[in-house]
């Protein structure tokens, strides 16, 4: 089976949150489908949602909350 | 009162520190680990780093910037815009502390910054409001809020003027996800996440009056800025004169921002925000209790330096200009320089500038605080430069910005630049007939 992953769009901090309070966007063992949104990332005062391209399941997250990351960085892997 | 602390970074950080030196005052920059080489901290007299990179670890850090302030015997603090600019809590603390807090009161910040009082105080004045309802608001209450002024309604930040955390939702479905992300980016870029909601009126002018308070009932306004250059709410480019306000509109509008600032006691520079529609009838939006980015449009028209008039406010003493005095000259055009991709739907660009050429001139002014070399980090806003121009008339204002604007080379990060090339070739722009939806409906960005 291929491994997919989710790459972040731009340079910035990773958010898996919508807010601290927040529960996560995703976890690890969840269905997405091509758009669902799995974090933020924060560049510049200005919040970006990171979406899935593909459908799968998320096995894991390869970095964690408030990381900084670079654009085209895997942040996710997914298992179909 | 002889030294201040900076509360800033960035070039406003860099104006303050202008403005200090030339009234003979010491001065303390603070930065963030990011900002180690950053112009503000080489320029002032002394710095003190306030913690890490994030601004809610440093900027936003009341209890950092306070110990600096001890540690470096500063009697005074000038927050700038932005950050703890409108927080009445950092004010407040600094009051605590024995120190001077260049602004208004942080009563009167608490008051314009609640909107709900704010548009009171306007109506109580005799200031038009903008139709509909206003208060800090939870889902519930924004939803319910909406159903009674009808959509469209605009939904933004209690703590900030500034256009982040603004957004414009037309049902409530859009309201429900406008209201997530708002309270979202309110409490990244101030610390708080409380909201406000209006019926929001199409295709306005936004004409903002700057006042200046001595704090016990004297205000004076200093004419107009043009601010309806907007791209998703944010500002690209404002003017001194708004053009095409008819005399007798500016008059009353100007008059009505210095009657708001007198009926509040209000002390320091502050701008009375008003949207104009299409009938030309005006309403009171906002007050923003600080500088303003745009600050340098009006100094240019009016020769008068509002961040000294800040400072001397601050001190106990009067004005240096009394209403009759100011007589604006000539025309001005500020344009923001973003580290932005406008070919790409303005997506930040931070990075390294690899190569740094300025324009000058006559009737150029330029507020930056790049460099050659200099990193532009990826946490704080993306404003990096700003371009002013001066000219007889606004035509000449216009060319000069033309000129000045191809002088530019900023080579490594992309910038705002083309984009404000492209405007002043837009016959809407030049004709002076432009409202805060024309960049996007002139496919402009």
């Amino acid at each position: 089976m291929a491994e997919k992953t989710i790459k972040s769009p731009l340079p910035g901090t990773f958010y898996r949150r919508p807010n601290p309070t927040s529960d996560p966007f995703v976890d690890e063992g969840d269905a997405v489908e091509p758009g669902k949104v799995v974090g933020l990332v924060e560049i510049m005062k200005s919040f970006h949602e990171v979406r899935a391209e593909d459908s799968g399941v998320v096995e894991r997250f390869l970095v964690d909350s408030e990381d900084a990351v670079e654009a085209g960085q895997d942040l996710v892997v997914l298992a179909d | 009162m002889q030294k201040i602390l900076v509360a800033n970074r960035s070039e406003v950080a860099l104006r303050i520190i202008r403005a200090c030196r030339e009234l003979g005052l010491d001065t303390v920059a603070v930065y963030s680990t990011a900002d180690e080489t950053a112009r503000h901290v080489r320029v002032a007299d002394q710095a003190v780093c306030v913690g890490k990179p994030a601004a809610r670890d440093s900027y936003l850090n009341i209890g950092a910037l306070i110990d600096a302030a001890r540690r470096t015997g500063a009697e005074a603090v000038h927050p700038g815009y932005g950050f703890l600019a409108e927080n009445a809590a950092f004010a407040r603390a600094c009051e605590q502390a024995g120190l001077i807090w260049v602004g208004p009161s942080p009563a009167a910040i608490d008051q314009m910054g609640d909107k709900a009082v704010a548009r009171e105080l306007a109506h109580s004045a005799g200031v038009p409001v903008v139709p509909g309802t206003a208060g800090k608001l939870t889902l519930e209450e924004a939803l319910r809020t909406a159903e009674d002024v009808g959509y469209p309604v605009m939904v933004k930040a209690a703590a900030g003027g500034g256009g982040r955390g603004i957004r414009v939702a037309g049902d409530p479905e859009e309201l429900r996800s406008c209201v997530l992300a708002a309270a979202r980016e309110a409490e990244a870029a101030f610390g708080d996440d409380s909201l406000y909601l209006e019926k929001f009126i199409v295709n306005p002018r936004h004409v903002e009056v700057q006042v200046l308070g001595d704090g016990r009932g004297g205000a004076i306004h200093l004419y107009e800025r043009e601010c309806s250059m907007q791209r998703r709410r944010q500002k690209l480019l404002e003017e001194s004169p708004a053009p095409n306000l008819d005399p007798q509109t500016r008059e009353a509008m100007c008059s009505a921002g210095a009657r708001l600032a007198a009926a509040v006691d209000y002390a320091s520079a502050g701008t009375v925000e008003f949207i104009v529609d299409a009938s030309g009838d005006f309403y009171f939006i906002e007050m923003n209790t600080r500088i303003q980015v745009e600050h340098p449009v009006t100094e240019m028209v009016t020769g008068i330096d509002l961040v000294k008039e800040q400072l001397r406010i601050a001190a106990g003493e009067p004005f240096d200009v009394l209403q009759d005095d100011v007589a604006p000259r000539g025309w001005a055009i500020e344009f923001r320089l973003n580290a932005e991709d406008p070919a790409a739907d303005f997506l930040p660009s931070p990075g390294e500038i690899t190569a740094l050429e300025l324009p000058g001139g006559p009737g150029v002014r330029i507020d930056t605080a790049i460099y050659d070399g200099y990193r532009v980090p990826p946490f704080y806003d993306s404003l990096i430069a700003k371009l002013i121009v001066w000219g007889r008339d606004r035509d000449e204002a216009i060319a000069r910005g033309r000129r000045a604007l191809s002088e530019f080379r900023i080579d490594g990060i992309k910038t705002t630049i083309p984009f404000h090339l492209r405007v002043l070739g837009e016959p809407n722009f030049l004709a002076g007939e432009y409202h805060t939806d024309s960049v996007a409906e002139l496919a402009l960005a």
